[in-house]
């Protein structure tokens, strides 16, 4: 299925070629860490993503998504 | 030793005020010979406007407090004609240091962008600051310009009236009182006019406490800024460390909230963390020590009628970026001319209301960006503070982390964006920082620089275009700079004034900032934009 997006809008449809690998990955990422460490870890995950994206636009879209609210408009 | 803070600058002299039966009435009085307060009344009697800078001690200020002056104050400076004693006297530096725990993660070189005649900003301790306004308010006095600085004149009682402010002023000699069409208030961040007008000043309170200490010290530390974030010598908590003229370096620790300052203050007890800091064989003298809190917040209202307020007394920041003293420079940049014109009747009243527009702009602005370097340096929350780590262990291996480390962004000057004296933007596709509201951005012309030739006047800024070389409108007087961007082989003057605009025309301020644009002139559109920006439109 695929949907037209503008330049900058969030992706929210399943977009990750092999999702079961890159799940596997993470989990694997965070083996062997304690909490803090795994938290530590996470942080700094999200902070090498939202550069990549690096666009303000869909950085601001992915709050609300993560924070599972649907009221919020982006 | 005898320091220049301890030695009466504009000791208390009589004056024939005092004997006055009924008070005389003084046209601007400045509260405050602070570096706001002497700013003001540099640029007012510069102007010609009759001055009296009122203040309730003798002395520049006690001990090194703000060090670090920017650009574009700088700018201003040279406009109040002790710009090049501050940038002789000053520290020029632009590398850094970035430390977290026991590591460090990165090193900067700002570079600044070229074709300026100032640097990016200089490190110089308030008291030169202030002696140098002081040494050109003193050379004004000699070529007969009306300003007077009145020493250990403590300001006690204030009553605002519709067209004047009455002043009660108590000095060594017993009390006397003054009258004055306007009223400057540049009396630092606990303002006596501002609680005696019974005004307020919220914002956001900090809770933390930094220890700062000036030592002076034959280190061979580079002249670079060195900042830690979590250093094992003060665990915890943040440190910097930056260097001044004449030896003397800036060292700021964090303290954190529950401390006991008295004790903290003690030599005794200042030593070993500064050996703990700078390592046992490092032989240094302390000249000052301090202990702060900080706040941010500013007034609702810059302007109360007569009663105009200015720097610390107006709005507080963090010093993470050194937006205090920079700041109030910048507003009484804003205000002299338009309190200038209103006081010869060129401009209506009103004019002031954009001082407070504008102002208020720039000071919300600064506490924005000083806010944000406070939650980074001091993280609130566990979480935050797990960010903030996470930011720090990138940025060693990670060019993209280090944009987000904040301890101080470099203070810039506001752009007035939606200023009511802007006139709509007209140069299509021009430059953005140089849209209506811009402080003009400097260019190299020759062996010369453009902002001198702007000079603290009107101006229709000409290049390569036709336009008359004198304009009168609305009784403001408006001279023609006629330039060519074959004037500078650099391209920074058709980079940052034309963009792929072949001409343009510039109408600006005397404060140096831009009110209208087009590519080439029009006498009516130009006549519009002048009433506009002296709020006759």
């Amino acid at each position: 299925m695929s949907k037209t997006l503008t330049p900058d809008a969030l992706v929210l449809a399943p977009n990750i070629n092999g999702a079961d690998d890159f799940y596997a990955d993470l989990l694997t990422a965070h083996e062997g860490r304690d909490k803090a460490d795994s938290d530590a870890f996470n942080a700094r995950l999200v902070l090498v993503l939202a550069n990549h994206i690096g666009d303000r636009a869909v950085l601001k879209q992915a709050l609300p998504a993560a924070a599972l609210n649907k009221n919020e408009t982006p | 030793m005898n320091k220049i803070f301890e030695v009466p600058m504009y000791p208390y002299a009589h004056h024939a005020d005092q004997d006055a039966i009924s008070p005389v009435r003084r046209k601007p009085v400045v509260i405050g010979a602070g570096p706001i307060g002497l700013a003001a009344g540099i640029e007012l009697a510069q102007d010609g406007v009759e001055v009296v800078i009122l203040d309730e001690n003798d002395k520049v200020s006690f001990g090194s407090r703000a060090i670090c002056f920017a650009k574009r104050p700088l700018e201003i400076l040279d406009r109040l004609g002790c710009g090049q004693p501050m940038v002789d006297k000053g520290v020029l530096w632009n590398k850094g240091k970035v430390f977290f725990d026991d590591r460090q993660v990165y090193d900067f070189n700002l570079q600044p962008e070229e074709g300026h005649q100032r640097p990016a900003f200089i490190n110089l301790q308030q008291y030169y600051f202030e002696e140098y306004l002081v040494n050109r308010v003193r050379a004004l006095q000699e070529q007969g310009a009306p300003i007077e600085i009145r020493g250990r004149n403590k300001v006690s009682a204030i009553g605002t009236h519709p067209d004047h402010v009455t002043l009660e002023i108590d000095t060594p000699e017993g009390s006397y009182n003054l009258e004055a069409d306007w009223l400057v208030a540049c009396d630092g961040a606990g303002s006596p006019t501002r609680r005696m007008l019974g005004l307020d000043f919220v914002g956001r309170v900090f809770e933390d406490n930094f220890l700062i200490a000036d030592v002076v010290m034959e280190a061979d530390f580079p002249t670079e800024r060195w900042f830690w974030f979590d250093p094992p010598f003060n665990k915890g908590q943040s440190a910097l460390l930056h260097k001044q003229p004449d030896g003397v370096w800036r060292i700021d620790l964090q303290l954190g909230w529950d401390i006991d300052k008295e004790r903290e203050k003690r030599p005794e007890n200042v030593i070993p963390r500064l050996k703990a800091m700078l390592g046992d064989d490092v032989e240094f003298e302390l000249e000052w020590v301090s202990i702060y809190t900080f706040q941010c917040r500013r007034m609702e209202k810059f302007r109360h009628g007569r009663v105009l307020f200015a720097g610390d007394a107006a709005h507080q920041v963090s010093p993470f970026g050194a937006r205090g003293a920079n700041s109030g420079v910048q507003d009484t940049d804003n205000l002299c001319w338009k309190l200038k014109l209103v006081i010869e009747g060129s401009a209506p009243e009103s004019l002031l209301d954009s001082y407070d527009t504008e102002r208020v702009q720039g000071a919300e602005e600064n506490i924005l960006n000083s806010s944000r370097s406070t939650d980074f340096i001091t993280p609130k929350s566990e979480m935050s503070r797990l960010l903030r780590d996470a930011v720090l262990d990138l940025s060693e291996q990670h060019e993209f982390a280090r944009p987000l480390v904040n301890s101080g962004r470099l203070s810039v000057p506001c752009t007035y964006d939606g200023s009511p004296l802007n006139s709509a933007d007209a140069l299509q596709d021009g430059p953005g920082r140089t849209r209506p509201g811009s402080s003009c951005p400097d260019a190299p012309l020759g062996d010369d620089y453009l902002l001198p030739k702007l000079g603290s006047r009107f101006i229709l800024l000409t290049i390569d275009a036709e336009a008359p070389d004198v304009i009168e409108e609305a009784g403001i007087t408006v001279e023609r700079l006629a330039l060519s961007i074959k004037d500078d082989r650099t391209l920074a003057l058709k980079d940052r004034y034309l963009g792929d605009n072949a001409s343009g025309v510039y109408l600006i301020r005397p404060d140096q900032h831009v009110a209208a644009r087009r590519p080439t002139y029009d006498d009516n559109q130009f006549r519009a934009a002048i009433r506009r920006a002296v709020g006759k439109e």
